[in-house]
């Protein structure tokens, strides 16, 4: 399964075999109706879904746009989209007979939200976490640990994202028999990148069915955060097949993308493999992976998932970047104008607006994606805002 | 078959299991390791020789490690591809890579250059036999031949399509695991090369924490080929000095080809 000529498994031997059984079942179950009651249900009940279309007046108002909505993902249970994906997979990881979970995480939502799937099926659960993002994200570490996952930092390198998938996917060749490997965004080997993008694929189901109830007509443009980008595609999917919804993901523009220092890899990278995938990438001449830099842990990350990649080369989504200033601006405005505070990463969806809002909303309505609440990110915003707390 | 793979079939030793041993190639820098290279050439069949990589998978802690120093230390592919030129004339050697490097390069123009340093063969532990026909069909072009993997998780179907892509010879991962662990050698190792060996015409060579010669003797019993990588590494880490490193690779490639000839005589 590919998306254009981007995917592939670009993997070790070893869990080439792991790979066919998780697609093969994974092809099963999605059909099956226990499996698709049960999650469902769970989504429901313990999740919280469906999440508000939330209208946005004030911060509308302040940029310039008459109908704001934003998707309430912050809303979920654990407080990030990321639930929807962890809970699917450790179902089936359970059905599939695995004992033992290990994930990857960088602002340590996918970490939080595994450990809690994890926990509600009574399976042990192992966290790969950069050493830096330990300590940028530490209220997540905690929540981890209360959940009974085991964290293991990693140091290797800057100690963000790619470090740790990079360690867990070593974690999981090694112990592949036993192991599932709950892949945090739409990124790795196939099937991977379209396992995830089916089990976030709620929120576009959802909020297509919300926008068309309260204003009888799709939205002008859907904006969405892209590190990975398990949020944006959960949300484009809803409206890829509506070709007069704008789509447009924004990146981690960092310090500037001319600074180098950034994770616009959209924007800026070139096709490379990293983490069993061929997509964009950043990179030097010679191939190696260079460091990404966002203030937001989750955007910290220098490939992006293949489907994205597909899609900025047809055009069918608009790739963006905002820098950590931007970001930043416009975390204090949601938090202000709405009483909602964001995460970082969301919070990158909104400056885009804090920049374009005028041309964007000029078409009829615009939604967002909030992909996670900002609890985790207050006291890293609080240093870098200069708030004396 | 590639000139490449034929050379690298006619490395294997008819009485005994043939030695691969493996050098970073530019670390702790190029010139340093290209002495180590040469050090070990006199008891290796086969030579190989690794191309640092800012995020490999397959590898431990030992070779990541020589690997973020050797980019530190400004190593480029090209630079690592002079090495395999520089040891011409002595066994033949496969370059082990990771398949980003090879699409940043073009395959093309990598595969070209390898050919012309004499480079017989490649390894690319990331690029499983479904993924990447223009890589392919690129080293074949340029007689290069592309070194297969193999693991204990691998199902016979696969091996057997394995074989067909093997024009030189297959490279065994001894454990589902990254390189520098520590190998069984038991009954399940044996099961495993004996499925291979079902499957796969030409020579099967073992990796994936080899560490001993005692080890290396016991697998050379069932199989054609040892690779021992990490073990390496960590004696020119451990070494004082460059010439105490000569040394110990000196003295431990011999210390090997005894073990490997004692155990076909045994």
């Amino acid at each position: 399964m590919r998306f254009g000529p981007y995917g592939g498994r670009y993997v070790p031997e070893t869990v080439i075999s792991a790979l066919d059984e998780l697609g093969e079942a994974y092809s099963r179950y999605r059909e099956d109706p226990d499996f698709v009651a049960e999650l469902d249900g769970l989504l429901a009940s313990f999740v919280g879904r469906a999440t508000p279309l939330y209208l946005a007046e004030r911060l509308g108002a302040r940029y310039g746009i008459e109908r704001l909505y934003l998707k309430r993902e912050d809303l979920c249970h654990t407080g990030a989209h990321k639930i929807n994906n962890a809970l699917g997979q450790v179902l089936l990881a359970q059905r599939m007979g695995k004992r033992r979970i290990i994930a990857e995480t960088g602002a340590g939502q996918h970490g939080v939200a595994t450990a809690t799937a994890a926990a509600l099926f009574g399976m042990s659960c192992c966290v790969y976490m950069g050493r830096t993002d330990m300590r940028r994200q530490r209220l997540n570490v905690i929540r981890m640990k209360m959940l009974g996952a085991e964290v293991r930092p990693v140091d290797a390198g800057t100690g963000t994202l790619k470090h740790a998938t990079s360690e867990a996917i070593r974690d999981w060749v090694t112990n592949v028999a036993e192991t599932h490997y709950v892949i945090g965004s739409v990124v790795g080997p196939a099937p991977y990148p379209e396992i995830v993008a089916e089990l976030q694929s709620v929120i576009g189901r959802e909020a297509r069915k919300q926008i068309l109830t309260v204003e009888g007509r799709l939205p002008a443009v859907t904006v969405a955060c892209v590190g990975g980008g398990s949020n944006a595609i959960g949300i484009f999917r809803g409206f890829l097949n509506d070709p007069e919804v704008r789509l447009i993901g924004v990146e981690a523009g960092g310090e500037g993308v001319h600074t180098g220092r950034h994770g616009a890899s959209l924007g800026h990278g070139k096709p490379g493999v990293l983490h069993g995938s061929l997509s964009y990438l950043l990179q030097d001449d010679d191939g190696q992976v260079v460091e990404a830099h966002s203030i937001s842990a989750g955007l910290d990350y220098p490939g992006v998932g293949p489907e994205h990649s597909h899609l900025r080369d047809i055009g069918r989504v608009r790739y963006e970047s905002v820098t950590d200033t931007e970001a930043l601006a416009a975390f204090i405005d949601l938090s202000r104008f709405e009483g909602i505070i964001p995460a970082l990463e969301s919070a990158h969806a909104l400056a885009l607006l804090a920049r374009d809002g005028a041309a964007l909303g000029a078409d009829g309505p615009v939604v967002v994606c909030l992909s996670g609440r900002g609890d985790k990110d207050v006291e890293q915003a609080a240093a870098a805002l200069g708030i004396d707390v | 078959m590639s000139d490449g793979a034929a050379r690298l079939r006619a490395a294997f030793p008819t009485d005994r299991a043939a030695l691969i041993p493996y050098v970073m190639g530019g670390f702790p820098s190029v010139e340093q390791s290209l002495d180590y290279a040469r050090a070990l050439a006199p008891y290796a069949d086969i030579l190989e020789l690794g191309i640092p990589f800012s995020d490999p998978l397959a590898d431990g802690p030992t070779i990541q490690a020589a690997g973020q120093r050797s980019l530190a230390a400004g190593t480029r592919p090209g630079d690592v591809i002079d090495i395999a030129a520089a040891l011409r004339g002595g066994p033949p050697v496969v370059l082990m890579t990771y398949v980003t490097l090879l699409i940043a390069a073009g395959p093309g123009a990598f595969f070209a250059r390898a050919a012309a340093a004499d480079v017989a063969g490649v390894i690319i532990p990331d690029l499983p036999i479904d993924e990447g026909d223009e890589i392919r069909t690129a080293a074949h072009t340029s007689g290069v031949a592309v070194v297969p993997l193999a693991a204990p998780t691998t199902t016979d179907e696969r091996l057997h399509a394995i074989g067909r892509e093997s024009d030189a010879f297959t490279y065994l991962v001894s454990v589902a695991g990254v390189t520098g662990g520590e190998v069984a050698v038991d009954e399940s190792l044996r099961e495993f090369v004996g499925r291979a060996r079902r499957a796969i015409e030409g020579p099967l060579a073992v990796g994936f924490g080899i560490r001993t010669p005692a080890q290396a003797a016991a697998i050379g019993g069932f199989a054609d080929g040892v690779v021992i990588a990490s073990h390496l590494v960590r004696l020119i880490e451990d070494a004082e000095d460059h010439a105490h490193a000569i040394a110990a690779l000196d003295h431990y490639g011999a210390e090997l080809i005894a073990a490997l000839a004692g155990a076909r005589t045994a």
